[in-house]
């Protein structure tokens, strides 16, 4: 992304104000594309998201959505393409090759790069997972192209024009970036930032392939194993439908205990704010913002969390956020449906003893009699 | 063994504060930083260095002012710093910077000799965005292997390199060639505290300083604001909800049961999906 390292406030002098026409070789791009995440036969469900973003910007441009499947040659790879339809994809490329069974950045950079530089498109979404920025940065970078990292709200203006939106300065301000004169326009987008279009059983769409045209022996990344994570719920934050998190208002890394009994009580996935991974309080794979998970559970407590706005872009697509703050004018209050004016410490195991009689079977079955 | 580390100076994203009138960062006086995410290359830098034997690079595009946080590299242990700066640099997205850094790594490679691995961390604080490594293993031809999280083997000799390489929901294992660039994933080793010997030899080096000319930039097109194809049209704070959270006043009752029922009178339907959830664990 670009850095405005000056005067923020302002655009930077003499290149946004002035718009120059697309170069005549960057005319023929065309349509949007999604790039659909797949490992290990497991698609991520981040690529449905954007499927469902790159369907509104497609709608917008009065251009078609395509699906972008790179896999193993095998029914499992061209199934992909048919679930993208699914998700409204119009047409899929896809890429067959037993080379591409596991990722690597080389067979895939190679692949995306040649079904760009053939096919032509003005607008490319990938995932902002691990493998999505590994590859997106990669295939920019090739192509010479801009390439805006982690959006959260992608939008095209009137002349056509993607519109990426994401923060900016640790999360402090948020910045609108265009990729104005070439071709094609990317972004990355994180895991369930863009709300999971409905799946509707779809039977038509056009596949077309394409050749990989290279051979194993032309890659030099041998991929030696995988090893799963032994933890199976670390992966679960950002999908689960109960979030309880904790920030510094918990006092101390002892306290944060009471933000993971909660969550016990509740089966809910436990997080935090980005000051506590920096403590060392809480490992970096349970933080909740900008930088770490973005969450959309049914319903987010936050205990002892100011709120800042990297943090709020985070959580923002939880569909109740319940804010616990001993301080009445904290940020949190601004964007939380719920809050609550307490200290954190003594609240959070009365809430988790008051939900555990609540949810009980013994008091249910009682309150049924 | 010859590696480069590059690494870069940031605001300390702790203490940054935005004016609540004109949205512009307040940057004076916040204190800088070498990015966090960095250090765990440096360190790994240092680490093969240690076994290997040869020297650690350490590269920093910024201006005159990061000398510090290259200073502060050299007290770790750095062989040699090196600082880019030049007016013609400033205003670049990750694309024009990669070009400069990877300008900036062919004339290391003339002058102090060719790398065989070259760091970045995995990311950065400020920016966040995780292309630079990968936009600089592009432009040089070097094998990416990014989101390391362990060295698990190298031979100076074979030029093979094994990784463990974050991925989803997994570690990946693999093998490569030298030379290569890793980005490095936190966590994965602590920065040393450097030796008095280092600090003292720190405080008595010269930082190397070459502007786009000396580096041998050769396109000017392609440096700094010029050269970014990403435009910032619009920096904003976000518009805040209409509607402020509704506070509860427990009155009477226990504050942990009025929060309860005012959960659940919101959302009906969510005491019967957490009582699901609640009785599979």
């Amino acid at each position: 992304m670009t850095e405005p390292t000056k005067t923020p406030a302002r655009p930077p002098a003499g290149r946004a104000g002035a718009k120059k026409e697309l170069p005549e070789h960057f005319k023929a791009y065309k349509h949007v594309w999604v790039f659909v995440e797949q490992e290990r036969g497991q698609v991520h469900a981040v690529s449905w998201e954007l499927m469902g973003a790159g369907r509104k910007l497609a709608d917008k441009l009065g251009v078609e959505l395509a699906a972008i499947v790179l896999g193993p040659s095998g029914a499992a790879t061209s199934g992909l393409a048919a679930e993208a339809f699914c998700y409204g994809a119009d047409l899929a490329y896809l890429v067959a090759d037993d080379v591409l069974a596991d990722y690597r950045n080389e067979s895939y950079t190679k692949a995306l790069t040649d079904l760009v530089n053939t096919y032509k498109p003005e607008i490319l979404l990938l995932g902002a997972t691990t493998l999505g920025r590994d590859l997106a940065g990669a295939v920019a970078t090739t192509l010479l192209t801009g390439l805006t990292a982690d959006c959260t709200a992608l939008d095209v203006d009137a002349d056509g024009s993607l519109a990426a939106t994401r923060p900016t300065f640790g999360g402090s301000l948020l910045c609108t970036i265009y990729t104005l004169n070439y071709r094609p326009q990317m972004a990355t987008v994180r895991p369930r930032v863009m709300p999971m279009p409905e799946r509707v059983e779809r039977l038509v769409g056009r596949i077309i392939e394409h050749p990989l045209g290279i051979v194993e022996n032309d890659i030099v990344t041998k991929v030696l194993g995988f090893m799963p994570d032994r933890d199976s719920a670390k992966s679960s934050l950002a999908y689960a439908d109960v979030v309880v998190a904790g920030g510094l208002g918990l006092g101390s890394p002892e306290n944060f205990q009471l933000v993971r009994q909660l969550a016990g009580v509740l089966g809910a996935e436990y997080g935090c704010s980005r000051p506590l991974v920096q403590k060392g309080w809480a490992a970096p794979d349970r933080q909740i913002g900008q930088t770490g998970k973005t969450i959309r559970p049914k319903l987010y407590i936050a205990a002892g969390i100011s709120g800042a706005i990297q943090h709020r872009v985070g959580v923002e697509g939880a569909d109740l956020i319940v804010a616990i703050n001993t301080d009445r004018n904290a940020p949190i209050f601004d964007f939380a449906h719920l809050g609550i004016v307490a200290d954190a410490i003594p609240l959070l195991p009365a809430l988790t003893e008051a939900f555990r009689r609540r949810l009980s079977p013994h008091t249910r079955d009682r309150i049924a009699s | 063994m010859h590696i480069i580390a590059c690494i870069k100076q940031v605001p300390d994203s702790a203490q940054i504060r935005v004016h609540p009138v004109t949205n512009t960062i307040m940057r004076q006086g916040v204190p800088t930083i070498i990015n966090p995410y960095d250090l765990y290359a440096l360190e790994e830098a240092l680490r093969l260095r240690d076994t290997f034997g040869g020297e650690v690079t350490v590269l920093t595009m910024g201006p005159p002012s990061a000398e510090d946080s290259l200073r502060k590299a050299l007290t770790f242990g750095a062989d040699r710093a090196i600082l880019l700066t030049d007016r013609f640099f400033a205003g670049a997205d990750t694309l024009a910077t990669t070009y400069a850094l990877a300008t900036a790594i062919r004339k290391i490679a003339t002058t102090y000799g060719a790398p065989d691995i070259v760091f970045t961390g995995k990311q950065t604080i400020d920016g966040d965005t995780a292309q630079v490594g990968p936009g600089i293993a592009k432009r040089l031809g070097l094998l990416q292997l990014s989101y390391v999280a362990r060295i698990v083997s190298l031979g100076p000799t074979t030029r093979g390199i094994e990784v463990e390489r974050r991925a989803e929901g997994g570690m990946q294992i693999l093998r490569g060639r030298l030379p290569c660039l890793v980005t490095m994933l936190e966590a994965t080793n602590e920065i040393r505290r450097g030796s008095l010997a280092d600090a003292l030899r720190a405080a008595r080096s010269t930082i190397v300083k070459w502007n786009a000319q000396e580096v041998g930039v050769e396109d000017m097109s392609k440096c700094g604001l010029r050269g970014s194809p990403t435009i910032v049209k619009r920096v904003f704070a976000p518009t805040a909800r209409t509607e402020k959270a509704a506070l509860i006043e427990p009155g009477g009752r226990e504050p942990a049961e009025a929060l309860i029922e005012e959960i659940f009178k919101r959302q009906p339907k969510l005491e019967s999906d957490l009582v699901t959830l609640a009785r599979g664990f």
